[in-house]
């Protein structure tokens, strides 16, 4: 695997072995010296078009405890300049001699076109509306830490399901780990055409939620009402909020889950957000190990030479 | 002394049929047509053996660049790559960045065409500026030779257009126009569908299309304009066209090879070399539009030369420039993958786009005696790959990239003179 | 004596891939015992009892050993010293050259800080794994002294390793491979 550019194309063996490696890593970050001497020697950067603070630093902390060197770029710092080209900033970050690069970009697609100009391994830190593949794969890992498995989960997805690289990534990681995923979305908030997606499609979030194992909530965006998607989020509360009301009918091993940062009061309640059943902290606690496991599997997998045999001690 | 070119040995296919025969041109004309008319007469001499003579293409709405942005292309560099395709004449499409919208860029274009490979026929935007508010000084331009008008990317507002149209009906010019609603595609970067539910990328439906020739046909109907719809992409398009045309509207439409040639799932790797305008379709629309070429239910066979700068398209997919190099390739493509017979292919590369330009005096028509010499001798077994020293435009990126073709022109003689020989340019 | 409390394992299949095929069977289940109980006597006449010996089992090849030398300690001794599994794939000097991946976790349940440590694994070869161990180890605590036991061992060292407890000394080729199982120990090839 030479890059991380999105969770559709992967298949379950893949997949299963970035979870399984991922246990792993958990167990480093368990002890007191949460730090391997794995990736010493390498360096990671993360290029980050869109502030966000929060995912690049849990890149930058699985990096450094897999005792790589971390380089930081992100408009936020303007070390990006706006107006160069992606390919010019590619190749300059290249330069100083990277084995891998960590990319989030508005736009959906940049880490394919990154990957085509730079040797270093690529890794998909969200691109626009299309992917986020470590999310998903953290996602996964809280779920399957959870329940044991997800072959046959049940997940409803709830929100803006059309402007969500999240939602993406997660409906081709949990149905391909063996889940049955539902969408749950008014139709101005679901992609064009869905149809060949492996998910189940409603707009009536009651009739989903006496009946499913996980509710995972999308942000709701301001803007939305703005564009005639939504008539206003208070209308989306109504329809499409988790309210204490609307949590009292979910199982009692139901659980929630939020890719950050929660809109309180929108997509949920700030009750609901308080209930033991929500497990964004432990998908954030996920996120470094999942990612550790992502850049050692990049970085640390060499071309299978062989020489010598097994029990190589 | 006299300019002679004897063409020996071809197939002469046009729109009375192919017949096996030679073609004698002398000083820019031609004066003999007929098995062994080349024999016994002294000259320069283009081998046609096992190719096609054909009245020379003319590509519409090509993209040349200058003079808004001589980096992406210029008027020689696009014509010398319409001449490799084939043409012996363009229309030169009204750039967004800089419309020809008065005399003075109108003598401006003409200075720059002096050296052009071919001929160089311009078409004036509609509105100043392209921006859709006053008329352009319509009657004074076509005194000067202007045949077309018609902004990029269409006009908003109807009462304009529809103003527009009656002005131009009376003056006997064609006015082309983009059909698309602005604000339905607007934000959008490539056809609104499962592929761009997918790939995370925001679409621009196919009703954006449908509304916009709707609108088209209603306003032409009325005001009796000669109406040009440029580059459907749509099955519906091809539809209402057909519909209208039956009705007895005086209607041309062309479509342009990449839409007849390539789908939406193209883009599925972020490629922006894939990003044109309108966007490529899926499977059923391309299908829709490689059956209308073959079966001349449009008139004219675009190339869809848009000459884009590369760092353009050095970018994420969502902010680079639509459009690429389809010169010197399209031509090619009416033959093979899209199929049309050697005289369909007249038609939509040579008949139609002629009459449609207002040039088909000199361009396009039978190649009988008397007729200018603006001749393709296309053989079409030929093979060669997109790219490398084929590849004279100087936008690098191209849709086509990487594909093998089959069929290419040989010689395309201009007005009498070989401007390529054996493929090759000769200026 | 005790009999193995669980399944034997099989050593895993060649890290580069491919199929081991045997040539020789050197020990047969029978001999490997022996030298378990051997080896189990050697370790505590050298640290006069196990009261302050922890055994660590390297995944995988030496996780079965290490509860087998256990079992054998609580029979000689009485009481049975705590057991432990290192993993120490994060801690190779191939990473990037070749594939590495965990073959299980690392858990080490009692505190190993002025302990004698005794690192346990099937066969040693290079000594790269030990050094990684030993690397890995240091994450834990600090050991009063750490010693090696290994079933066989092969030579070919390429650091200065050397084992403290060894079942057998088996002179190899470099290209061949050795292989210990529920049955023995066998040397063998590998193909494809």
């Amino acid at each position: 695997m030479k890059h991380l550019l999105g969770v559709r194309g992967l298949d379950r063996t893949e997949l299963t072995g970035l979870l399984d490696l991922t246990d792993s890593f958990r167990a480093v970050n368990a002890r007191p010296i949460p730090k391997v001497p794995a990736l010493q020697g390498r360096t990671v950067a993360t290029l980050f078009f869109e502030d966000s603070t929060r995912t690049r630093l849990s890149f930058e902390t699985a990096a450094k405890r897999l005792s790589a060197d971390t380089l930081s770029f992100s408009v936020g710092t303007s070390s990006v300049k706006k107006g160069e080209s992606l390919k010019d900033t590619a190749r300059t970050i290249e330069a100083m001699g990277v084995d891998a690069i960590v990319v989030r970009h508005s736009a959906s697609g940049a880490p394919w076109q990154l990957a085509r100009w730079v040797d270093a391994a690529v890794v998909n830190g969200g691109d626009g509306w299309h992917e986020h593949p470590t999310q998903a794969l953290l996602d996964a890992f809280t779920l399957r830490s959870r329940f044991g498995s997800l072959d046959g989960l049940r997940v409803a997805i709830v929100g803006d399901i059309a402007h969500s690289r999240v939602a993406r990534s997660n409906v081709w990681a949990l149905s391909t780990l063996g889940a049955e995923v539902t969408l749950v979305a008014p139709r101005t908030l679901l992609p064009p055409d869905t149809g060949t997606w492996p998910v189940r499609v409603v707009n009536d979030l009651d009739a989903v939620l006496p009946d499913v194992d996980v509710v995972y909530l999308l942000r709701m965006q301001f803007e939305r009402q703005g564009a005639a998607l939504v008539p206003s989020l208070a209308e989306y509360v109504a329809r499409f909020g988790l309210t204490r009301r609307r949590a009292d009918v979910l199982r009692p091993d139901a659980v929630v889950l939020h890719p950050g940062p929660m809109n309180q009061g929108v997509e949920i309640a700030p009750e609901v957000a308080d209930d033991p059943r929500c497990l964004v902290l432990d998908q954030v606690a996920n996120g470094v190990s999942v990612r550790m496991a992502v850049l050692f599997r990049l970085l640390g997998a060499g071309p299978v030479s062989d020489p010598g045999g097994s029990g190589d001690v | 002394m006299s300019e002679i070119v004897l063409l020996r040995g071809g197939v002469v296919v046009d729109a009375l049929g192919e017949r096996r025969a030679d073609v004698v041109v002398v000083d820019g004309t031609i004066v003999a047509v007929g098995p062994d008319a080349a024999a016994g007469r002294s000259g320069t001499v283009l081998d046609c053996d096992g190719a096609y003579v054909m009245p020379g293409f003319v590509d519409l709405f090509t993209g040349v660049g200058e003079p808004a942005d001589p980096t992406a292309e210029t008027i020689a560099t696009a014509t010398r790559a319409a001449a490799l395709a084939g043409c012996t004449a363009i229309v030169v499409a009204v750039d967004h960045a800089d419309p020809l919208d008065g005399p003075a860029k109108l003598h401006h274009l003409r200075a720059l065409a002096t050296d052009a490979a071919c001929a160089v026929v311009p078409a004036a935007a509609l509105t100043l500026g392209a921006a859709g508010e006053r008329l352009v000084p319509m009657a004074e331009l076509a005194a000067l030779g202007v045949r077309i008008f018609g902004d990029p990317h269409g006009v908003e507002d109807p009462t304009v257009l529809r103003r527009a149209m009656a002005y131009a009906a009376d003056l006997g010019v064609t006015v082309a126009l983009d059909p698309v609603d602005p604000l339905l595609a607007a934000g959008g970067h490539m056809h609104e569908g499962a592929w761009s539910s997918l790939l995370g990328i925001a679409g621009i439906p196919a009703e954006a299309e449908e509304l916009g020739v709707g609108r088209a046909l209603a306003l032409a109907l009325r005001t009796g304009v000669r109406l040009h719809l440029r580059h459907l992409s749509t099955a519906a398009s091809i539809g209402m066209v057909t519909a209208a045309r039956r009705a007895g509207l005086a209607l041309t439409a062309d479509v342009t090879a990449a839409h007849a040639v390539l789908v939406d799932g193209d883009c599925a790797d972020f490629d922006p070399a894939y990003k044109v305008a309108p966007p490529l379709r899926p499977g059923a629309d391309r299908a829709a539009i490689a059956e209308a070429v073959r079966a001349g239910a449009v008139d004219a066979l675009a190339s869809g030369h848009v000459p884009v700068p590369a760092i353009a398209k050095d970018v994420p997919f969502a902010e680079a420039a639509p459009g690429g190099a389809m010169l010197p390739f399209s031509t090619s493509l009416a033959f093979d993958p899209i199929g049309c017979s050697p005289t369909g292919a007249v038609t939509v590369l040579a008949d139609g786009p002629a009459r449609i330009a207002g040039i088909d005096e000199r361009h396009g028509g039978p190649l009988l005696e008397g007729r200018a010499g603006n001749i393709v001798v296309f053989d079409p077994n030929a093979t060669w790959t997109v790219g490398g020293s084929a590849h004279p435009s100087l936008t690098d990126s191209t849709p086509l990239v990487g594909r093998t073709l089959r069929g290419r022109a040989r010689h395309t003689l201009v007005d009498g003179i070989a401007v390529v020989i054996d493929a090759e340019a000769q200026r | 004596m005790h009999a193995p409390a669980s399944p034997e394992p099989v050593s895993p299949t060649p890290p580069s891939g491919g199929v081991f095929v045997p040539r020789t069977r050197v020990l047969d289940a029978g001999d490997v015992q022996r030298a378990v109980w051997r080896m189990a006597h050697e370790i505590s006449e050298r640290n006069r009892g196990t009261a302050d010996v922890v055994l660590v089992g390297l995944a995988s090849g030496g996780v079965h050993l290490a509860g087998r030398l256990a079992d054998a300690l609580c029979d000689i001794d009485g009481t049975r010293p705590p057991t432990g599994t290192l993993d120490v794939a994060f801690h190779r000097d191939d990473i990037g050259l070749r594939t590495v991946m965990p073959h299980g976790v690392t858990d080490i349940p009692v505190e190993v800080t002025d302990r004698v440590v005794v690192l346990v694994d099937d066969v040693l070869f290079t000594g790269r794994t030990v050094r990684a161990a030993l690397d890995a180890l240091n994450d834990h605590g600090r050991p009063r002294a750490v010693q090696l036991a290994v079933m066989v061992d092969r030579g070919h060292r390429e650091l200065p390793i050397r084992p403290d407890f060894v079942g057998k000394n088996l002179p190899t080729r470099r290209d061949e491979v050795v292989r210990v199982d529920g049955d023995g120990v066998e040397v063998g090839e590998v193909q494809g």
